[in-house]
This record gives C-alpha cells, structure tokens and sequence, in this order.
C-alpha cells in the first residue's frame, strides 16, 4: 500500500467521477432514493454525509496507529455515530425545516455503507492527507449524484429547482417523480447513461489501439 | 429446489403448425382492432384520433430511436411498436393531450420493452407499463373522461388535446363519470346495451364490447389467440361477481356489468393474451387467466380505483415466470421426486 | 471477526484489555461531544418548536393576542406551561382585552399514506371551528397534499359548525353551516381531516363544557 505514489489530485476524481460511490460503485442507495425528491433535500444529504465522511476519514487516519484490529470496525462506528449525531442537531438547529423534511434519514446517515466503506478500505491505510483528499473527492462525488437526481426529479415532479418556479404556473408536474417510484426510475436511467458513457470509452478505447497497431 | 432451470419448453404434439410469423400475427391483431378503434373514434370524435396517433407516434419513434442502426428498418417492420402504440392509445381518456399520449408511448416502449432486451424478452406487458406511468404522473388528466361528442361536434378538437407540452391540459368540452365510476363512487348502474355497443364513457377503445369480441373472434379463427385466457379471466370474473352479487345485491354490480363495463374486455382479448408476457402451459394459463379474473374484481369492488384490469395484468405478469417454472410438464422415466 | 485467521502484526496481539479500554475511551469522547453539541443546540431547537406552534395557533384563532396552556389532568382543565410526557394539551386563546376567544386543539389520525397531524381553532361561543392548520402530513405530493396547499378547502374551515358533526360533501354540494367541500381527487385526504376533527371534537368539546360554564352564556 504505501509503495504506491501518492497523487492527492487523482484521489480526488477517482471519488468524484471514475469511481462515483453511487453511479459506479451503486453504494448509499438508501438515502439516494429517499430523499432526493427535491434539489434542496439532496444538497442537505449531500452536505451532511461530506461532513460526516471528511471529519471521519480525518480522524480515522489520524489515529490508525491506535486503533487496535480487532475493535477497528467498532471503534470506525463510534466515530462516525458521533459526528452524525453532531449533524443531526446542528441541522435541527440552523435549518429546521430541511430537518423534518430529512427526517429519520440523517441519523441513517451512520447506515451508509459508502462511509464505513472509506474508512476501511482507504482512510485506514493511508495518511491523513490522502485520506481527507480521498474524503472529499468521494462526498463531492455522492453530493453531485444526489443533486443530480434531486434536481431532475424536482424539476419533472414540480416544475421548479430550488423552489423556484421554472415553467410558470400551468405547468403539469409529474407526480411520479415525487413519489418513490420516480426515484428508481431516475436513478436506474442515470446508472443506464453512465455505463454506456464507460462502455463507449472503452469501446473508442479499443479501436484507438487498433488503429495504433495497424501497418501503415 | 433441486430442478435447475428448464432448458427446454415442451409442449404436448401436434407440434407441426402453420407457419406464423411475429409480423403476420401482429398484423392480424391491428386487424382485429380496428373496428373497436373506429368506433372509439366515431364515438369521440377526432380528438380520439389524435391521441391515438400521437401514442402510436412516441412508440414507434422510440423503438427507431433506441435500435442499433443496421437492425432499425427490420425492427420497424414486424409492427410490435405500432400496436403497443395503438393498444395503449385505446387505453387513453379521450380528452388526454397529445404530449401525454406521446410520452406514454415512448415509456411503453423503452421501459416496458427496450430496457429490458427487447421483444420477447420483456416481462410486463409494455402498453400497460406506459398507462401505469401515465396514471402515476398525470392521475388527474387520466382520470378526466370526456363524454362522448355531440351530433355535428365530429370534428371539433378539445382544447386539453392540445395543450402544449409539459402544460396543464384546460378541459372545455362536457365531462362525465365512467360506468365503473358511477358504480362504485354513486352506486348508479349503466345499461348494458349501452356498454356492449360502446355508447358509454370511458377509454378510446374499451367502450365497444360486441366490436372487441368480434375483433377476438377473427383471431381465434386465425388461431392468434390462446382461447384459455380470456375464458378464464370472463369465466372467474363471471362467477366471483355473482357470488358478491348474492352476498349482498344492493352494494354490488352484477356479472354482465363487470363483464362489459370498464377495460375489461380490452384487457382480456387483447393485452392478457400477449404471449409474451402469459404462461406457456396450458395449466399455467388457467391460473394465470384465474389470478387476472379474482384480482380484478378484488381491486374493482374493494381498492380505492374504480378500476382493476390494468393492475390485475401487471401483477400477473409479474407472476409469469414462476407459473411457468410450476407448471412444467413432468419429464417421464427420470424418477426422484419433482415437487 | 471472530472465527477468521487473524493476520498477526508483529507486535502480537493486543490484550483484551487494551481493545476494552480502547472502546471505552472512543465512548467516552464520543458522549462528552454529543452532550457537548445538544446542550448547544437545545435552545434554538426548544425556541423554533414553541414559534412554530404559536404561529399555527394565531393561524387558526383570528384575532388572539395571548395563549394559554391547558392541560386535561384527572378529569380537570389544568392551565400548566409544564410540559410532562402523554399531556393532552390544548390552548386557550384571548384577545387585548384578556377575553377568551376560543381554543387551539391538537388532533392526528391516519391519512391516505400516514398520520396527519393538525391543529384547529374552536370557538366555543358560536360552537364553530374558525380554522384549520395541518402540521404534518404524507399525502400523495399533487392530490392529498391539497389538504393543505387548496385555499379554498382550507378556508372552508374558517367558519364551520360543529352541530351535530362535520361533513364532507362533493366539490359544490355544500349546503349546510356543517358542511364542507372536499377536494376533487383526494376525497380520502380529505375526508381524513374532517374525521380527525370530529373525533379531537368528541374528546374535548364535553371537556371544554364541563370546565367552562360561563362561556356557554352568551
């Protein structure tokens, strides 16, 4: 592991595009479904869990050397509880109204696989300068599926993003997307756009190799 | 579970059939359509038409769209996106803007077809798969029944058909409740003739009962259609009717009016039957054609939509693969015990 | 963790006391610093909970300058501003004057998809709800949700008779002080919040009564 050179910059696309926690590697799909209804709760999600993720993986990593292994995944869940709690009343506190739209999804928030995942595979081997990078590159990269997919459902469903009307008023708002099925719907045609977006990189990919080993 | 998955589909003899092709029997079934859809159209004039094209439009521009481009002539050509269009056309409220129309074909075809590799591949019948999206995002609009157009107002074209895309549709013609509607919100009935010749409310090409026989008729003749299923689903209906109607004649509607009222008809000639999506064996299809019946009239009489067919299909769609796997005929001298 | 061939590091194994005192400690922190952000947030929270209350109050009470908290305790009105666990608590409005305007009562029940909590002013003296406020709801986003974005089923509840019980009627059948319009395509929604009413009302109009004899004077 720590043969590997360290390249803070690829860390950081790696969580935010090649290997996007929800569109590659289909993780933290409970919170993804649920309440990503409209754009403003996505970007609420989004935030606590970068919160949650960044502050854990920098304290993990600073503390690796202590950790014992045999209580590591434990000790991985007291702290991501912590600050997950501290999430929930500060968002209780400074936005209420997001807060009862969130509901009992922020202290889900401890659930989510993506998060116990990082600080396993990643923040635990490596130093705490990766770890933050890798930290973010991987909340950035959950934040903007959430968004993605709060935005195009708040704005089928409602005709609005962030609230703001869009359309005007005789808009007809498609009631699915707000309701759960939209947001499989969603989300399954987003994973559907981005394997084939992979698949057509592979496939150019192959044919520029061709094209290199032809004879001229 | 000691039975892997079957490899090979067996049937009993005669194997030897005339030879039918996806196309001709796609042809066959438009065929048999037509005289409901004209009359669905007679009977709500040329709004009706224009929804219907406007499905058919979004089906087949779908299956162009998303077919790898060397098979796209070949795809178009066996007709299976032009009748999903059609059939979920006459599944439509006539007043439904054309947007809607179109966008429910295109989901028929790419969610309830394309996505999941294509014809005979799919496991939900794909025009139902586009009207339970319809009535999911737009349940109001595909709740709006207009009623039928008045002499002289043949040509005249409701404002809500024309409504432009992703707007309000503003309704200017009469509405009125459907048959199933009045039964179940007013406990008013509707007289069967009306129903049976199609002179009632309701969807473009569900209204005209004898008209939809008469369409099965020819394709039992021509052999298109598995006569166990719609036996099944009007036999099981028929009778669970009649049993609630002893219960208690006051609160419930009779067999005739289950039978003739509603997408019933549609359903069980045309969209239960699509072989694709029903059972291959015969004791298979009873119970499928039994489920679709006893969920109809569950749904009918004791769930929150007036209507039942279109969900009745849907889950036992949904149940197709395990019938199947169930009701495989035994393979004789293998002994051990096949549970 | 158990059962699986540890990879042993070259230190050996830890002591189980070490892993005990390792997670204790994590515990520990852990607690201290939760403590530490509730006791931080607890003041905004308690104070946006009461302005959110009192706001729906003053919605559904016209003209109430000042609240009162009554809580139903063996068999009594109690005005109290402690709160105790499983209270059945209403509030009592009263205008400038320090009259009794009417009351804010608390009612929930199922809805179409979940619980639906309101809030409805009563006032006692006219024996009419003078308006109503939902707190809480799931409705179908679209058709049940018109419970509380409709104006006009919302404002049929601002002057609407409580004798002998609430009705919802079809969209322009209404005809009587008791009925009320239900909305096209949530006939369910609708008829949930009236059933909610009628039922807060069964449970406390005959308290309000017994407790307040004067207001039935005039």
């Amino acid at each position: 592991m720590s043969r590997r050179k360290e390249d803070p910059h690829a860390e950081f696309i790696k969580g935010l595009w090649r290997d996007n926690p929800v569109f590659v590697q289909v993780l933290g799909m409970c919170p993804m479904l649920a309440v990503t209804n409209s754009a403003i709760n996505a970007l609420a999600m989004g935030g606590a869990t970068f919160f949650v993720l960044v502050a854990s993986s920098f304290l993990v990593s600073s503390l690796r050397q202590w950790i014992p292994r045999q209580v590591r995944i434990s000790t991985y869940i007291i702290i991501i509880a912590t600050f997950v709690t501290v999430t929930d009343f500060t968002l209780e506190a400074l936005a209420p109204v997001v807060h009862k739209e969130l509901g009992a999804f922020i202290p889900l928030i401890v659930a989510n696989c993506m998060i116990l995942g990082r600080q396993e595979a990643f923040a635990s081997r490596n130093s705490v300068r990766l770890a933050v990078v890798d930290a973010l590159g991987m909340a950035s990269g959950f934040l903007f599926a959430l968004f993605t997919l709060g935005a195009v459902r708040e704005i089928l469903g409602e005709g609005a993003l962030f609230g703001v009307s869009l359309f005007g008023p005789d808009f007809e708002p498609w009631v699915i997307m707000i309701l759960p099925p939209g947001g499989f719907l969603t989300l399954g045609l987003l994973l559907l756009f981005f394997s084939w977006l992979r698949e057509r990189k592979q496939r150019l990919a192959i044919r520029l190799e061709e094209l290199e080993a032809e004879p001229k | 579970m000691n039975r892997g998955e079957p490899k090979l589909r067996l049937q009993a003899s005669p194997l030897l059939r005339q030879q039918l092709t996806t196309r001709q029997a796609m042809l066959d079934v438009l065929l048999a359509l037509m005289p409901a859809t004209l009359a669905g159209i007679w009977f709500f004039g040329i709004s009706a038409l224009l929804v219907l094209s406007a499905s058919i439009l979004g089906a087949v521009v779908t299956e162009w769209l998303f077919s790898p481009a060397g098979y796209r002539g070949s795809r178009l050509n066996d007709y299976s996106a032009l009748l999903t269009g059609l059939l979920l056309g006459l599944t439509l409220p006539p007043a439904l803007p054309m947007w809607m129309a179109f966008l429910g074909g295109a989901v028929s075809i790419g969610l309830g077809k394309l996505i999941w590799g294509g014809l005979g591949q799919n496991l939900f019948n794909p025009a139902l798969v586009g009207r339970a999206f319809l009535l999911a995002t737009f349940p109001i609009a595909m709740t709006t029944w207009s009623a039928q157009s008045a002499p002289g107002e043949f040509f005249r074209i409701g404002s809500s058909t024309l409504a432009m895309p992703f707007m309000q549709p503003g309704y200017d013609g009469v509405t009125a409740a459907t048959p199933l509607g009045l039964m179940k919100f007013e406990r008013v009935s509707t007289d069967l003739w009306l129903l049976a010749s199609g002179n009632s409310t309701g969807c473009i090409g569900e209204t005209s009962g004898l008209l939809l026989i008469l369409g099965a008729v020819y394709l039992l003749i021509r052999r298109d259609l598995d006569w166990r299923i719609p036996t099944g689903i009007l036999v099981s209906v028929a009778l669970f009717s009649a049993l609630l109607l002893l219960s208690d004649p006051e609160r419930y509607p009779g067999p005739l009016f289950s039978i003739f009222s509603g997408g019933l008809l549609l359903g069980a000639l045309y969209m239960a039957t699509d072989p694709v999506t029903s059972p291959l064996t015969p004791t298979g299809t009873w119970i499928f054609a039994v489920g679709i019946g006893l969920l109809i009239v569950l749904i009918r009489v004791f769930g929150g939509f007036p209507e039942g067919v279109m969900y009745a299909i849907l889950l036992m769609n949904s149940a197709t693969p395990l019938i199947d796997r169930y009701t495989q005929p035994r393979v004789f001298g293998k002994g051990g015990s096949s549970r | 963790m158990n059962g699986l061939p540890e990879v042993t590091t070259g230190g050996g194994e830890p002591g189980s006391l070490r892993l005990v005192a390792t997670l204790s400690l994590a515990g520990l922190l852990s607690g201290l610093i939760i403590v530490l952000a509730f006791e931080t947030t607890l003041p905004t929270i308690t104070a946006y909970k009461a302005r959110m209350l009192r706001e729906a109050v003053f919605n559904v009470l016209p003209s109430v300058t000042s609240l009162k908290r009554l809580v139903y305790r063996n068999g009594k009105l109690v005005e109290t501003e402690d709160e105790q666990k499983g209270d059945q608590a209403i509030f009592s409005g009263y205008d400038q004057n320090g009259r009794l305007v009417g009351y804010a009562i608390p009612g929930a029940g199922p809805g179409f998809q979940d619980t639906i909590r309101l809030l409805y002013g009563y006032l006692p003296a006219e024996r009419k709800v003078s308006g109503m406020e939902i707190l809480e709801s799931r409705e179908t986003p679209g058709l049940g949700d018109k419970i509380y974005k409709d104006e006009s089923f919302v404002s049929g509840f601002r002057s609407l008779a409580v004798d002998p019980e609430i009705r919802a009627v079809k969209k322009g059948k209404r005809t009587a002080a008791n009925e009320i319009d239900a909305i096209t395509g949530a006939t369910i929604s609708s008829k949930a919040v009236v059933r909610i009413i009628n039922e807060a009302n069964r449970q406390w109009l005959p308290r309000l009564e017994a407790a307040q004899p004067t207001v039935t004077g005039d």
